[in-house]
């Protein structure tokens, strides 16, 4: 892949295709194209992503033509952007939270281009974002953390301070104290996305310090077979890992934009395309809980009934009364959180011990 | 505990002292590789292919090193033979060994196998305090450190170490004296290669044991660094790596402690104590010269 970019570069240089936006002509196929930060094979997010890519073709594979890069810097990523825009592809998913601001700088200077960013907050008139609930997921998960847990404490490996993955922390703490309420959370930070050995070093320090379950919002496999390895359990992140760890995996959160993606590619092609944000969650497909294992039936009884709860709308994770660690209140007991303030979370509630890093 | 963390605090360091000292002897013979990242990580695809195939570490292991050394092959074709720029070659070649260990490695994603075995020597392994540190390490950890006593004896106590290291400061004086430049600096970045290629096979074999494309996550870029903080000196690669790696594992155990420690700072302090050694150092050594073998990077090509 990293050939194609070179060769997109090169295209770049040479000037061919430097024009403004090409107009599609009828019967031409629309050119579909995705940035990821990892790699198609890191069966996590890009992954994920690349599968929906897949299905698109599949599924409109005589009116699309699909390309992607992967493991494209976040810092680096306006250029691999732009090299889509410039070689005739009329709709681009960008894929990564870094890659927001990148996106709207090129969707500025291709206003004919239609844009999807996933997980950010800023759109444009040829932008849309859309992104999944997954602290629905993250709920559950700590539910089912906060039963089996033995020794009290959970472990949870996080990557950036970003709302996503606070909203995740939190949500996964409140599931966790709805079933124990004494129950003890470690952070640790490891400021990558995607790093198995620090992943690895970070499952570790967190097993060592008594947690026996561990979360993770990092894209490698690496913490769960860490958790394999010493016999304690895990959740796996953004596909199903039970391969990786068959003893230790108990669920994992699955993204799932195979629809969404099919469906924006279908109203570029009808014409009917608008700038617009989904966040969808449980109800809508986009997050799927891969199978619950290693668990006793009880338990998993009571995670399918919680999944059920929260698609159909009686269980919502940020219900009132939701305390901040401050000990102010967010949300007051009856009422639900609003998505603006689980878009933009940046506290955490209360029984954390860690400091949220700034 | 402490014990605990030590042994991470090693297993940490290991890669980055067996690439450091591959680079530390390529350099010191006055080619700088920046492919050590490319390097690294073919070796980690080709390694864990070639055990999963063979069923075999050992065999995984050589052959990570052989991949590490026939990227360098190529690499010292473009630098040392054809006296091609070695900063650009070296970006290359990091470019096309992280594209090449994604083919190698294509169909083994999502696989996985035993890590490397643990020495296990009865009563010594689970003595108290130390046993596991001293006696419960991997092969991957007895061979770094035999690496580094390995490369201080033939650096600093064989004819041909000082032939390499003058090579490293003056390729032209060297050169009329008769001695061999070339196949000298040719030989070192091999060595350099097979090592990076080494420290790859052990992350995929040893470490995280799976293959995950791009997985050495820049750690060939700190070897690099690491190269530089020990001035070029093997003994001090050994603390640096320890350094560099108890700086990362410490962090996180700080962190899963609830000590306050600010993360991201901790994770630039390699980086930090590499400036700080490279100003220190050379306001201590010669005024105003360097600590780097006076001919790094520079392109040789013989009088005919």
């Amino acid at each position: 892949m990293r050939i194609l970019r070179g060769a997109l570069s090169a295209v770049l240089a040479l000037g061919i295709g430097a024009a403004q936006a090409q107009e599609k002509k009828p019967g031409e196929k629309l050119k579909v194209g995705f940035v990821y930060v990892g790699p198609v094979a890191d069966y996590g997010y890009s992954f994920q992503h690349d599968q929906s890519r897949k299905a698109l073709a599949a599924a409109l594979g005589d009116k699309v033509e699909t390309s992607f890069l992967e493991n494209v810097p976040e810092a680096d990523s306006e250029r691999s952007i732009e090299s889509l825009a410039r070689s005739g592809h009329g709709l681009i998913f960008t894929t990564s939270f870094g890659f927001m601001e990148p996106t709207l700088k090129v969707a500025k200077k291709f206003p004919k281009l239609k844009f999807e960013h996933a997980t950010g907050y800023k759109r444009s008139p040829n932008v849309s974002t859309y992104s999944a609930r997954f602290y629905e997921g993250r709920y559950i998960c700590g539910e089912i953390a906060g039963r089996l847990s033995k020794t009290g404490t959970l472990g949870y490996i996080a990557s950036f301070p970003i709302p996503e993955v606070v909203s995740g922390i939190n949500a996964f703490m409140l599931g966790a104290q709805s079933v124990n309420p004494n129950i003890k959370l470690k952070i640790v930070w490891v400021n990558t996305w995607f790093d198995p050995g620090k992943e690895a070093e970070a499952a570790k320090a967190l097993l060592a310090q008594g947690a026996d379950i561990l979360s993770q919002h990092t894209d490698s496999a690496a913490p769960l077979q860490e958790a394999e390895k010493q016999g304690k359990l895990a959740f796996g992140q953004s596909s199903d890992q039970m391969r990786f760890a068959p003893k230790a995996q108990l669920t994992s959160i699955v993204d799932d934009w195979d629809g969404y993606v099919i469906a924006e590619a279908k109203a570029v092609l009808d014409g009917t395309w608008k700038s617009h944000d989904t966040w969808g969650g449980i109800k809508d497909g986009m997050v799927v809980l891969a199978p619950f294992a290693n668990m006793p039936d009880d338990v998993k009884a009571k995670a399918e009934a919680s999944k059920k709860a929260i698609a159909d709308g009686t269980l919502h994770p940020f219900h009132g009364p939701v305390i901040k660690q401050d000990g102010t209140e967010a949300v007051k007991a009856g009422e639900t959180a609003p998505d603006p303030m689980i878009l933009g979370m940046n506290w955490y509630v209360k029984g954390i011990e860690d400091k949220l890093p700034q | 505990m402490i014990q605990m963390v030590l042994v991470t605090i090693v297993a940490a360091a290991t890669p980055l002292m067996i690439a450091a000292l591959g680079e530390l002897v390529a350099e010191r013979a006055g080619v700088l590789n920046l492919g050590v990242e490319g390097m690294m990580v073919l070796g980690a695809a080709t390694g864990f292919a070639v055990a999963v195939e063979t069923g075999s570490t050992l065999l995984g292991a050589a052959a990570g090193a052989g991949a590490g050394l026939a990227l360098a092959a190529l690499f010292g074709i473009l630098t040392v033979v054809l006296s091609a720029n070695q900063v650009a070659s070296g970006l290359a070649m990091t470019i096309l060994g992280l594209g090449l260990s994604g083919l190698v490695g294509a169909s083994y994603v999502g696989l996985k196998r035993e890590p490397a075995p643990h020495l296990n020597l009865a009563g010594l392994t689970d003595l108290p305090g130390i046993g596991r540190l001293v006696f419960g390490q991997d092969g991957f950890v007895y061979l770094a450190f035999a690496l580094v006593a390995g490369v201080w004896w033939f650096l600093w106590r064989t004819r041909a170490g000082l032939i390499l290291r003058a090579i490293g400061d003056d390729h032209t004086a060297t050169h009329a004296l008769g001695l061999k430049v070339r196949r000298v600096r040719f030989r070192a970045v091999l060595f350099g290669g097979a090592c990076a290629g080494l420290a790859g096979a052990y992350l995929s074999l040893a470490y995280t044991p799976f293959w995950a494309p791009a997985m050495t996550a820049g750690r060939g870029w700190i070897a690099l660094a690491l190269v530089v903080f020990a001035s070029w000196r093997p003994l001090r690669v050994l603390a640096g790596a320890m350094l560099f790696g108890g700086a990362t594992v410490l962090q996180l155990h700080a962190q899963a402690a609830g000590l306050g420690l600010p993360g991201q700072a901790l994770s630039a302090l390699p980086y930090l104590a590499t400036i700080l050694a490279l100003v220190l150092l050379s306001l201590g050594k010669r005024q105003g010269g360097s600590l780097a073998p006076a001919a790094l990077g520079r392109v040789f090509t013989p009088h005919r």
